[in-house]
């Protein structure tokens, strides 16, 4: 059984780095390592997002949530969907019509350049580290489950780390893209393929299907054995303070998603606005389809699995692969598992390049050297090397957290300060012509210490622990959390804003002002945007 | 890809000055397109997110209403949380098709544009 996962996750790297070796030759200069050349079509675009955004988060963390808490986890599903209209109708167009490579090169038209460069870059590295290192810390125990025996947990993490960072110093984001449309391809099949099993275990009748999750059996944490009806909702998100964790999660996913580095940076490798327009419709119905699908794919596991047999073979993670073997025996769960790794890859090589594209041009280029480069390359050159840094380090954090970390609250964190800092000052940049340097320093320094201040205080971190919890199970911080809410969002959103306000109101900066009219035109119209090309 | 706007822009944007940038905000076609704009995106996205907050405050506060079933096992709970994929891709296509009068609107500005600097 493992043996067939090693081969089909093998046949998956040979193919991706026979692309990286295609695309090293098409990646000389900015425009085409950074951009692909601004030369990708819209649903080449589109898949690409979605193979960028759909995590191992979402595949195998949102089936254990269905499958262990019904109904609440299907919300995860909805809001990750519901998210691309803020990115469709507010950000991927005037992103694209004014900027280069970054967030920060459309903050830059109008504020003073190196202060908001600096923060902007600060949020997207945060961002990108803490995404990377919950998905590579993912990964390792994945693997673990998977071919325990062949790799360990630390072999696993060394190996996504190396190849993430051979894709992304090698392949530029040529290679990454189609990375990501393989995966998200592998992905749509695997999971179009579980879901006509689970109908076609009961006999392709829905009523039957919906009539099994209506009394799901099983051992519940005293050790009674309870029967549920899954499609009620309350089965994770209690009172007290359940329906308002609730709202503060919709609120990250909603106003996270458009400010999160490594879709923004997508926006970048089409040739205009319109096909960014597109390529984001594109993105829409296959994530939704997705989304759609975990219906099956997390009830599917609840009924046909049941949450006892998952807690003993692997826990909730391993639910979608446990279904997969379930349904159609261990070549099916084989191949589940092998796209499991293609989407952890896939999501990784992204990060990977936006936390490298902004240091490089943000930061190296454009903050320490005024904007000009000292010799040619020297910028891809920059992101190169930047690129096996930021694989170092996420390796050596996921080693030392080790398997049993728990790192759930990272994408919480991730998408509370994508929605905190860097929504808030993207917005307004655009939209607000009073709008400052000050403003934007403030409102990405508030969102972003908001953001891991009410994190570290949360019951993701703060919790008193049995005597029987231990090692890295244990919560950081013995204590009564001082923050009731797992998702800061509903505070930190309003803090980072208010920051961006008041910051601005306090100051005075003339030339912010005048420089609007030619954002707004920029922006709105796309004259003067980068163009398509090799350059 | 060829992109018909940028075939025929004749206008250089790094040798534009601010007074050309403040001339083409303060002109009718650009507050046109930014009118059209506004009809459209400020009431998808105050209905999308209206919409889409209705669910976790329902789910929340009301589960003992949500979970009132409406076809066999299906309530209104999960109807509804499936309703939003529809909301969001029909919103998504009323997008795209307002997006086409808005192209039009800024292809106008542009061509304007490149007449009123003189540029080639």
């Amino acid at each position: 059984m493992a043996n067939i996962s090693l081969v089909m996750f093998l046949v998956f790297i040979a193919i991706t780095l026979g692309i990286t070796y295609w695309a090293s030759k098409r990646s000389a200069g900015a425009n085409a390592y950074f951009a692909a050349s601004r030369q990708i079509t819209a649903w080449q675009n589109g898949i690409a997002v979605a193979g960028d955004y759909m995590s191992a988060a979402s595949f195998l963390g949102i089936a254990g949530i269905i499958a262990f808490q019904g109904y609440d986890g299907f919300l995860f599903s909805v809001g990750w969907l519901v998210a691309y209209l803020t990115v469709l109708l507010v950000i991927a167009e005037p992103l694209r019509n004014a900027g280069k490579y970054t967030m920060a090169d459309v903050l830059a038209y109008r504020l003073r350049p190196k202060p908001v460069r600096v923060m902007a870059s600060l949020s997207t590295l945060t961002v990108s580290t803490f995404y990377m290192i919950a998905q590579m810390v993912g990964a390792g125990a994945l693997v673990k489950l998977l071919l325990g025996g062949f790799v360990t947990y630390n072999q696993a993490v060394i190996g996504v780390g190396v190849l993430m960072i051979v894709y992304v110093v090698f392949g530029g984001m040529l290679a990454t893209t189609w990375v990501q449309i393989i995966k998200a391809i592998l992905l749509m099949a695997g999971t179009i393929l579980l879901s006509i099993l689970v109908l076609a275990h009961f006999h392709f009748s829905l009523a039957d299907f919906f009539g099994a999750i209506g009394h799901v059996t099983y051992h519940d944490a005293k050790g009674q054995l309870v029967v549920k009806d899954f499609l009620q909702p309350g089965l994770r998100y209690k009172p007290p303070y359940g329906p308002l964790d609730l709202i503060s999660l919709g609120l990250a996913l909603i106003f996270g998603t458009a400010g999160l580095p490594h879709i923004l940076v997508r926006f970048y490798t089409v040739p205009d606005a319109k096909t960014a327009r597109h390529s984001v419709v594109w993105a829409m119905v296959l994530i939704g389809s997705f989304y759609i699908m975990t219906t099956f794919l997390g009830f599917g596991a609840a009924t046909v699995v049941g949450p006892d047999y998952i807690k003993t073979h692997g826990g909730t993670n391993m639910s979608a692969p446990l279904l997969a073997q379930a349904l159609a025996g261990n070549v099916f769960f084989a191949f589940i598992s092998a796209i499991a790794f293609a989407t952890i890859l896939a999501v990784v090589a992204g990060l990977t390049i936006s936390a490298t594209t902004s240091f490089s041009h943000d930061f190296w280029t454009n903050v320490v050297h005024n904007g000009v480069e000292r010799k040619p390359g020297e910028e891809v050159m920059v992101a190169r090397i930047s690129a096996f840094a930021v694989g170092a380090v996420a390796i050596a954090i996921a080693i030392l957290l080790g398997p049993t970390a728990n790192v759930a609250f990272l994408v919480a964190l991730a998408f509370a300060v994508a929605a905190s800092a860097n929504l808030p000052v993207i917005v307004l940049s655009i939209f607000w012509r009073r709008f400052n340097t000050a403003g934007a320093v403030a409102g990405l320094g508030v969102g972003l210490l908001a953001s891991i201040g009410l994190i570290l205080v949360s019951p993701s971190l703060m919790a008193i622990d049995p005597p029987t919890v231990s090692g890295a199970a244990r919560h950081l911080i013995q204590a009564r959390a001082w923050f009731p809410l797992e998702n800061p969002g509903i505070l930190s959103i309003p803090l980072g804003f208010l920051g961006a306000i008041i910051g601005t109101v306090l100051s005075h900066e003339p030339t912010s002002q005048h420089k609007f009219n030619e954002l707004l035109v920029r922006s709105n119209t796309g004259l003067g945007a980068e163009k398509a090309g090799v350059q | 890809m060829a992109d018909r706007t940028r075939a025929t822009d004749p206008v250089r944007p790094e040798e534009m000055s601010q007074t050309t940038w403040d001339r083409i905000a303060e002109s009718k076609p650009f507050k046109d397109l930014m009118a059209a704009k506004k009809i459209f995106i400020i009431p998808a996205f105050v209905f999308f997110v209206a919409y889409y907050f209705a669910l976790p405050v329902l789910v929340g506060y009301a589960p003992q209403f949500m979970s009132t079933r409406v076809w066999g096992v299906l309530n209104l709970a999960y109807l509804f949380a499936l309703s939003q994929f529809f909301m969001a891709w029909i919103i998504a296509g009323l997008y795209v098709k307002a997006a086409n009068t808005f192209d039009q609107l800024a292809r106008d500005i542009l061509e304007k544009a490149g007449n009123g600097t003189g540029g080639k």
